[in-house]
């Protein structure tokens, strides 16, 4: 197994988190990981990118050129990832944002109004949570378990009270990427 | 076995400088290797040892100066433009003998250039940025993991042959997390007391540490002492790894982010039988030279890949005394080079990658 993963999205969606919380939790399934942020001069607002790659062997470079599997969070990220998703990978698009929709017919793609399930679960804002669970339903990377599990050792103890809407929406997510 | 932990570089590389026994750090912020002074200012504090955010980069080296010659471990941390400003110091540590570790997450040059990866660095670190006849040592780790094994071993490299020595590493390498164990400790070295150190003279004799030294024969003399030490380091802390190297016929060359980039193409070509290997350089100073003349025997030729225009090249045609061809592929500005990008450039040599892999 091995998947080379891009979170794509504005600034201030929760991006780098997602790679995190994914590659956290696969490191705990004892998987080989690697996370690369976009490091410029980001801005609440501006693009951000994450690079996961989670790998059952060492992993040599950690830069990714052709996703496997892409999580498109807004337009502007689907317009930049959709042409560089692997042939027969997986593209996720927020649509409950995005103002354009996917052209490419040689790709999965999964289009989930994300922003209305954070809201179902409890929060609008933790879409991210939402689109980490319709990857994992789609994509059985790592069990829903070891995400969940693993939000506890990376969210800080002061946010714990938020844990159980974060499930909600992974969970929810979860239903929706595997239908 | 200690347990894994996610981690950026930057991070790894400051917790392990705690563990190795550093209780003074120095710093002044820059984009990318701001990690390392937030990550300190914090931690420091806990393990009881002192975190100063100084007024510049030139105050950081001093202080370090000053904190080394009380017997501290003690480093400072930067990026390119921070460490040009560093180098007198860094010059002045090497003549006054003084371990430190410092710290150069690479960004794009010359000037202010840009925050992204870079290694184009390499000639100031390893030729010697400040002035006078000194070297330090400098290390290149390539993973998360040698941030942390690398930067242990940097202290005790400092401590034991009590002079500077550099972690060169670049954007990728601080801000990439991977997993990381702590499971080195101090080495026996590291506890070991320093016979030189300015304490306090009472009931011993008053111990000098200074850098002018005006009488000729003397100076002389002191920097024949060094280059001794040197070759003595050049003949001791030469490291690298090899990939492949019995039977390859182009053996890639690269350190740090550039090395996992090449080491990719290694394993891609490898799966179709092309006889590629991989040499990386850990120590940039001491270079480690033995392992190119060895290897330069069986190989046909090199490629050096760089995130410069071209400076280790320099190194690499020095080892084997030229005796090979040696080409090279490098991008700058922070850009990095693809795979793609280098199995063109192998193309390009030797038609390396079109030819049938049943062919000697």
């Amino acid at each position: 197994m091995r998947e080379e993963i891009v979170f794509a999205g504005f600034g201030g969606q929760g991006i780098m988190f997602m790679g995190k919380a994914i590659a956290y939790a696969a490191m705990n399934e004892g998987k080989h990981v690697t996370w690369i942020p976009s490091y410029g001069a980001e801005v609440r607002g501006g693009t951000a990118y994450a690079m996961v790659i989670i790998s059952d062997e060492a992993i040599a470079s950690p830069l990714i050129k052709e996703p496997t599997i892409c999580v498109a969070m807004n337009g502007p990220s689907l317009r930049k990832y959709e042409i560089k998703v692997k042939a027969k990978g997986l593209l996720i698009i927020n649509k409950s944002i995005a103002d354009s929709e996917a052209k490419r017919k040689d790709i999965e793609i999964l289009n989930i109004p994300i922003t209305e399930l954070a809201q179902e679960a409890g929060d609008h804002r933790i879409g991210n949570m939402v689109a980490l669970g319709a990857l994992l339903g789609r994509k059985k990377i790592i069990s829903l378990e070891s995400l969940i599990s693993g939000l506890e050792d990376i969210v800080s103890s002061a946010y714990h009270n938020l844990l159980p809407v974060n499930e909600r929406a992974i969970r929810k997510g979860f239903e929706y990427g595997s239908r | 076995m200690a347990k894994k932990v996610l981690m950026c570089g930057n991070e790894a590389l400051a917790e392990a400088a705690i563990i190795a026994g550093c209780r003074f750090y120095a710093g002044y912020p820059i984009t990318p290797q701001n990690e390392i002074p937030a990550y300190m200012s914090k931690r420091m504090l806990e393990a009881g040892g002192v975190f100063l955010q100084s007024e510049s980069e030139l105050a950081a080296i001093n202080m370090v100066f000053g904190s080394s010659l009380t017997g501290a471990r003690a480093m400072t941390s930067s990026s390119s433009p921070g460490i040009s400003l560093k180098q007198e110091g860094i010059s002045y540590l090497a003549a006054c003998e003084l371990p430190a570790v410092i710290v150069n997450i690479m960004r794009g040059g010359p000037g202010l250039g840009n925050i992204a990866p870079s290694q184009s660095d390499y000639f100031q670190a390893v030729k010697g940025g400040g002035h006078g006849d000194y070297h330090q040592i400098v290390i290149a780790p390539a993973s998360v993991q040698e941030m942390a094994d690398l930067t242990m071993l940097s202290f005790d490299l400092a401590d034991k042959y009590r002079m500077p020595v550099m972690i060169l590493g670049d954007g990728i390498l601080g801000q990439m997390m991977e997993p990381v164990e702590f499971s080195l400790q101090p080495s026996a070295f590291s506890l070991q007391p320093k016979d030189w150190i300015l304490d306090g003279c009472k009931g011993r004799k008053p111990r000098v540490i200074k850098s002018l030294i005006l009488n000729e024969t003397e100076l002389e003399n002191f920097n024949l002492k060094l280059q001794k030490r040197y070759r003595e380091i050049k003949d001791k802390e030469q490291r690298c790894e090899v990939l492949y190297g019995e039977d390859s016929e182009i053996m890639l060359v690269a350190y740090g982010t550039t090395s996992r980039v090449a080491r990719s193409v290694v394993e891609k070509l490898r799966k179709i039988g092309k006889k590629i290997g991989i040499i990386r350089p850990i120590t940039l100073w001491p270079f480690p030279e033995r392992t190119f003349k060895k290897l330069e025997k069986s190989v046909k030729s090199f490629l050096v890949v760089e995130m410069s225009c071209g400076q280790m090249i320099e190194d690499v045609k020095l080892a084997i005394d030229c005796a090979k061809p040696v080409h090279f592929y490098g991008r700058t500005g922070g850009k990095i080079p693809d795979e793609d990008e280098i199995i063109k450039e192998l193309d390009a040599i030797s038609g390396f990658s079109d030819r049938r892999s049943d062919r000697g």
